[in-house]
């Protein structure tokens, strides 16, 4: 065990792994994650805290982590390295091993102009390849980059990212490759609504043998309506929603749509396990919390290891 | 070239309001290049003051002039004869020459008629586009020749990253994805076997984060 987190054990134990994602509140009220812990609680092995997703501001990913743990809840922590420089990030990886977070995801982040303060500085001091190899050079060796000792190693299982369906795609698996050769344990990808494409990545990450160093956890996001296919096929940069997904949703009424989304998420999650080289899935209900436990349940995940 | 581009001329105005009689000073250097800072801009800006504030009644006297350079003492030294006849300088060079004309001319205030950019190049006429951040660590061997630091949006060593879209970055479709431009390059010149190379962390010290830069030649000064 590198770090021993529930993730790890699971994976390790060579069960399917399920996380999902929890975004913390734009505030300060921590009731606002915690109401949010019953719909995931005993349904997932970890849930992933964004860490200012799409630059716009929130509570902090410790924060959310921490209260995500005291509600039973193992944290799988996300870290951009968009807004902290490498003292900050080195400081901030201790710091949430030392409150006991086991997960880390390392990412560069949404860049700033999406967000709330499209002013603010982009520091990208390290990348997120740059992270995991920092992380993992802590954790493994115990030597900060300077090469001082560390009192104390911080214990991380460490993930990273990847969209499959961003371009050129000829670099997807090498670039992939480069973040295990950094220190990913596992990886989550982007969602995944053109699985016929994802087939053929998985192929090509089975071919250079990537599956048996890398936990791929495929990312999946139940939609709620036509609407929210169309908004984000033509809004989020990288995400590939073929037509015949946004004909299927679209092919019932408005009121049906949630629940054929879901639906759609459970047959979707049905096939991924049948792919070679698929560990887990990465369930991302997008402020809709509430369905994890019947997506989970119903693609026969229940109860969880 | 440094790139700059004029300043709104009401903020120029804004400035200068306390003034009657200033010097605009242009650059024969970048900015005249750029089409921002030289002659002509000299000229055609010191209209555009002239009516502003002959329109509100307040007329204001300008010496035109365009120095060689203003990075470089001698040249600025040309203003010396005449500068005390004059209550302040814009000067349209880039931001060094601005703060060497301050430095120099202690007694007058100076102020801003550009905002400088970035180093770049004319892509085709009256278009300019970056490419080099001046980190002080050139890399570009390494990246088939174009920067990472310049032309992807986030600055990354291992890119491309999920936001690349059809050659274009995830934050604005006329913005191309230096990633992209590097692979194809990369592959071009045959050299995507060093894509997989892990790089180091860079050091930023020889950039503007390791303080203000200073380059002593000792063949040159002694």
């Amino acid at each position: 065990m590198k770090a021993g987190s529930n993730l790890e054990k699971v994976l390790a134990a060579g069960h399917f792994a399920v996380t999902a994602e929890c975004g913390p509140p734009r505030g300060a009220d921590p009731e606002q994650v915690r109401k949010k812990t019953p719909f995931l609680k005993g349904f997932i092995d970890a849930c992933n805290v964004t860490d200012n997703q799409t630059s716009v501001v929130r509570m902090s990913s410790l924060a959310g982590s921490m209260i995500l743990a005291e509600n039973g809840i193992e944290p799988l922590m996300q870290m951009v390295t968009r807004d902290r420089n490498r003292i900050a990030l080195q400081s901030d990886v201790l710091g949430a091993s030392a409150l006991g977070v086991r997960n880390l995801l390392c990412l560069s982040g949404d860049h700033q102009t999406f967000g709330d303060d499209p002013e603010a500085k982009n520091v990208h001091d390290i990348d997120s390849i740059q992270l995991l190899d920092l992380v993992r050079m802590m954790r493994d060796e115990g030597k900060f980059p300077s090469g001082k000792e560390l009192k104390g190693a911080p214990k991380l299982f460490l993930g990273c990212a990847v969209n499959p369906f961003a371009d050129p795609y000829d670099i997807r698996v090498p670039r992939l490759a480069l973040k295990v050769a950094a220190g990913a344990d596992f990886v989550q990808t982007q969602c995944i609504y053109n699985i016929d494409k994802f087939e053929r990545y998985m192929e090509d990450i089975r071919q250079r043998g990537l599956h048996e160093k890398v936990a791929v956890l495929a990312g999946v996001t139940p939609l709620k309506s036509a609407g929210m296919a169309k908004f984000m096929k033509r809004n989020v940069a990288g995400m590939d929603i073929p037509d015949e997904v946004i004909k299927r949703i679209s092919s019932v009424g408005k009121k049906e749509q949630p629940q054929l989304g879901i639906d759609m998420c459970i047959e979707l999650i049905e096939r991924l396990k049948g792919v070679e080289g698929v560990r887990g899935v990465h369930v991302m209900a997008i402020e809709w919390e509430e369905k994890v436990e019947q997506i989970v349940s119903k693609a026969g995940l229940l109860p969880r290891p | 070239m440094i790139v700059g581009n004029a300043k709104p001329l009401a903020e120029i105005l804004q400035m200068i309001e306390p003034h009657q009689k200033i010097i605009l000073a242009g650059c024969h250097g970048c900015v005249t290049v750029c089409r921002a800072g030289g002659e002509k801009e000299v000229q055609i800006l010191a209209s555009a003051l002239r009516l502003a504030r002959e329109a509100v009644k307040n007329p204001l006297e300008i010496r035109e002039v365009s120095l060689e350079r203003q990075c470089d003492p001698e040249y600025l030294e040309t203003m010396r004869p005449y500068a005390g006849d004059y209550q302040a300088v814009v000067s349209i060079g880039c931001g060094a020459g601005v703060q060497f004309l301050a430095e120099h001319f202690a007694a007058l205030p100076i102020y801003p008629g550009i905002n400088t950019n970035f180093i770049g190049v004319t892509e085709r006429q009256g278009e300019w586009a970056e490419r080099c951040q001046a980190c002080g660590d050139c890399m570009l061997h390494l990246t088939g020749g174009i920067c990472p630091i310049a032309r992807c949006s986030k600055s990354i060593l291992h890119g491309p990253c999920g936001g690349s879209v059809d050659g274009h970055c995830e934050i604005d479709k006329d913005v191309p994805c230096g990633w992209q431009l590097i692979v194809d390059r990369l592959r071009a010149l045959n050299m995507m076997d060093s894509y997989e190379k892990l790089r180091p962390m860079k050091s930023w010290r020889t950039s503007r984060d390791g303080g203000p830069r200073r380059i002593v030649r000792e063949d040159l000064t002694r």
